[in-house]
């Protein structure tokens, strides 16, 4: 097995095994959407038209509570120095941990949306459409969480601080990822540029992002 | 630019300058005022609220002048490590973020009695808000990490990967057709504003161009300044504890 896939596999499993690493997410999330109609009022009509908004508001915000964990155990452990003198570039690194967050929080999440989508009563022919455009988006979520979490590596008020640095990078996800819901719930407009733009997000912040966010962990750890 | 890199060489050089730079400032903003306020003649359909376009043009302009700024020092934090890269890029930040925040505050002013309404969410106006919330991040950044190096290449990379908004708000209103009006001085075929319009806009853009740098020159001297007496306290500190044992 290669360096890169060992360590793929180890931060899926230390995920996995955390138990609440994943799980917090996951409840986050639907806290979230399940006290929003209680804050605008139970009319299925409005809900419908602001649904896809939140669910993606509430999925950003999901994905950053535990964005930290991307590196943060690894610094505390010393694993990260450890992986830093290892075969593997530290650009590589930051790209792998990344898609392990991805994986086990990008797409339970998404996988998630649909049964919130009920409770917000979105038609059920958007909920392809949602799902892929979470999909689609979701890897750009993570990358850029990535560049955040090295930023902010080892600060007092880390998670906060992680959150004020990242949230204003996620504006072009938001808005292409509701406009791809949006269009495949009311409009004329066709999804599909949307979720191109979302794609191109995303491939993006895969190759980009994990340079800055090395860049960032070198001078952390340095 | 090599004889700048020499702190006590840009001081005595920034002494020198600050207060013809200051006295300049002044004169023009008071003749750009001037003619802002009493030359300029009232527009056909805004009246006399075109006047506050005297202050937020410029505001905008130098709002997005900080931020690139601040990447250009980045970059010289990043990849010459010049001594005062990162001190030019922390002082541009609040600098950077009040007129920011200025413009955002006479754009919302200007708004009411034009559009009706204080705020829309204009592409413009987004990413200007994006772009002030950028500079938030990077002020909350330097204040977190308490060592100067260490602070300085994170938000440097930082800077960089939010340098990619300047572009968008310049752009905005000519990719999204919203409320904003497209840009009216700088773009292919001249300006579509009146001379007696451009004008004193002109001179109030110099005006706060040059309040900007020297707020900015000021900043810069307060803030070397500031690092050698931190470094005088450690050696006194560290002295006292030699003796001591």
């Amino acid at each position: 097995m290669t360096p890169a896939l060992a360590l793929l596999r180890r931060d899926i499993r230390l995920a996995w095994r955390e138990g609440g690493a994943i799980g917090t997410a996951l409840g986050f999330y639907l806290v979230v959407v399940a006290i929003t109609p209680l804050g605008v009022g139970p009319d299925l009509n409005l809900l419908s038209r602001i649904a896809p908004g939140v669910l993606w508001v509430a999925l950003l915000l999901a994905s950053l509570l535990s964005a930290d964990r991307i590196l943060h155990n690894d610094y505390e452990d010393g694993a990260l120095d450890v992986l830093a003198n290892g075969p593997l570039p530290l650009t590589l690194v930051v790209a792998l941990k990344s898609l392990a967050h991805w994986i086990t929080t990008g797409v339970p999440l998404a996988l998630l949306a649909p049964i919130l989508g009920l409770l917000l009563n979105l038609p059920i022919e958007a909920f392809p459409l949602l799902v892929l455009a979470m999909l689609a988006g979701t890897p750009a979520v993570s990358f850029l969480a990535a560049i955040g979490a090295s930023l902010t590596l080892g600060l007092r008020r880390s998670g906060v601080l992680l959150a004020l640095l990242v949230l204003p990078l996620y504006v072009p996800v938001l808005i292409f990822g509701v406009a791809t819901v949006s269009a495949a719930t009311t409009g004329p407009a066709s999804p599909w540029p949307p979720l191109l733009m979302l794609c191109a997000l995303s491939l993006a912040s895969i190759v980009l992002a994990p340079i800055a966010a090395a860049a960032a962990l070198r001078n952390a750890m340095r | 630019m090599p004889s700048l890199a020499n702190p006590t060489r840009f001081l005595s050089i920034v002494d020198r300058v600050v207060p013809w730079l200051a006295a300049l400032t002044m004169l023009l903003l008071a003749y750009g005022l001037y003619l802002a306020l009493f030359v300029a003649p009232p527009d056909y359909q805004q009246g006399e609220t075109v006047k506050i376009m005297f202050i937020h043009v410029p505001a905008a302009w130098l709002a997005m002048f900080g931020y690139t700024l601040i990447a250009v020092a980045s970059l010289g934090t990043l990849i010459w490590r010049h001594p005062l890269a990162d001190v030019a890029a922390k002082t541009a930040v609040p600098i950077g973020a009040t007129f920011t925040f200025i413009a955002l505050v006479t754009g919302s002013l200007w708004g009411k009695p034009m559009w009706g309404t204080y705020w829309v969410w204009d592409a413009r106006l987004t990413s200007v808000l994006v772009l002030f919330l950028l500079y938030l991040g990077l002020l909350a950044l330097w204040q977190s990490i308490e060592e100067p190096g260490r602070a300085g290449r994170a938000a440097a990379i930082l800077a960089l990967v939010g340098f990619i908004n300047v572009p968008i708000i310049h752009f905005s209103v000519t990719w999204w057709n919203t409320l904003h009006q497209p840009a009216s001085v700088f773009r292919t075929g001249g300006p579509t504003i009146d001379p007696s319009l451009l004008v004193p806009l002109l001179v109030m853009a110099l005006g706060f161009t040059l309040l900007f740098v020297l707020l900015h020159l000021i900043a810069m001297r307060a803030e070397i300044l500031r690092r050698r007496v931190h470094a005088l306290q450690q050696i006194a500190v560290e002295r006292a504890a030699t003796a001591q044992a």
